[in-house]
């Protein structure tokens, strides 16, 4: 089983990065660009077939250790 | 006193922790591997040292804030056990949970490697009773992610209990404004735990210990310490 998960940072929490890339969009002349937050996404694969287990599986390793929740939040998808 | 430096992968200055604690007590400190599961019996200090752990990858400090012996140096402070986690240190307290907030990407996004002024905001701890309330010392900051960021909740709860152990300054201890290196809210260079046993900071006292490097300023807070456990033998 395929799984992704997404880590971004919460709404509020300054992102000198996204700010960053921001400016180099604009300045390429990336039209419409209002703003950008950088994240970062994990791609896991899974043993077993079982959606719940693995939807905990993956709950509990964002809490332990992918996601620093006091500034990010995360996203869990499971595939096929 | 009996201090114990923990190494984990790529650790880089845990023989300049060595050398200050040494020439501070006359005891070599015991190094400890971050995939034991114990401290040294009678560890009075643990400390983190700086460095990269894991070459700095998810979050700096995450994986090694989740080492084995981080279960033991969790122990060990809250018996109100004194730890010292200095730059990458100070990363792993918040990664584990032994500090609150988190340490960001530097507000001008750059590594910055340079001396540095602090003002010390309390000197009635194990750490800093050398030092006198607002003193101000050079000591040497290098880091890329020394942006302390906490809630506002949190911030506040810092500075009503006086949590905050050195600010960033100017040499004539001004504090804040072009003094701030990294963006720190309320230009935080380093907080207390709530039972001031644990200090977490991103400047490097260890590396101002000797004239030879350009001063000896850092020498009081392992000065402190010696006379901490000297006072509580006695």
């Amino acid at each position: 089983m395929k799984a992704r998960v997404t880590v971004t940072l919460k709404t509020g929490v300054l992102d000198p990065q996204g700010k960053a890339i921001e400016g180099a969009l604009k300045s390429l002349g990336i039209e419409g660009v209002e703003s950008v937050r950088q994240g970062k996404v994990f791609d896991i694969e899974l043993a077993g077939a079982d959606r719940a287990r693995a939807e905990d599986a993956l709950k509990a390793a964002c809490e332990k250790l992918l996601a620093n929740t006091v500034i990010e939040n995360f996203r869990v998808e499971i595939g096929g | 006193m009996k201090a114990a430096v923990v190494i984990f992968p790529g650790s880089n200055r845990e023989r300049d922790a060595g050398r200050a604690l040494r020439d501070a007590s006359g005891h070599e400190p015991h190094y400890v591997w971050h995939a034991d599961h114990e401290l040294p019996r009678g560890t009075d200090l643990v400390v983190l040292p700086g460095g990269f752990s894991y070459g700095d990858y998810l979050r700096c400090g995450a994986i090694a804030g989740r080492a084995n012996i981080m279960d033991a140096v969790r122990a060990h402070a809250a018996r109100g056990g004194l730890v010292l986690g200095v730059c990458n240190g100070f990363q792993i307290l918040v990664e584990s949970g032994l500090l609150p907030g988190v340490l960001m990407r530097n507000a001008q996004l750059r590594f910055v490697c340079k001396m540095q002024h602090l003002k010390v905001d309390r000197a009635d701890t194990p750490f800093a009773s050398a030092y006198h309330v607002g003193q101000v010392i050079k000591v040497a900051i290098a880091h890329g992610e020394g942006n302390y960021v906490a809630d506002e909740d949190t911030i506040d709860r810092l500075e009503h209990e006086g949590r905050v152990a050195f600010r960033y300054c100017d040499a004539d201890g001004h504090v804040g404004g072009s003094a701030n290196p990294n963006g720190s809210l309320h230009d935080i260079a380093g907080i207390y735990s709530a039972g001031f046993n644990v200090l977490g900071m991103m400047p490097h006292p260890e590396n101002l210990i000797d004239p030879l490097v350009g001063g000896t300023d850092g020498r009081g807070l392992f000065a402190s310490l010696v006379d901490h456990f000297a006072a509580t033998a006695a």
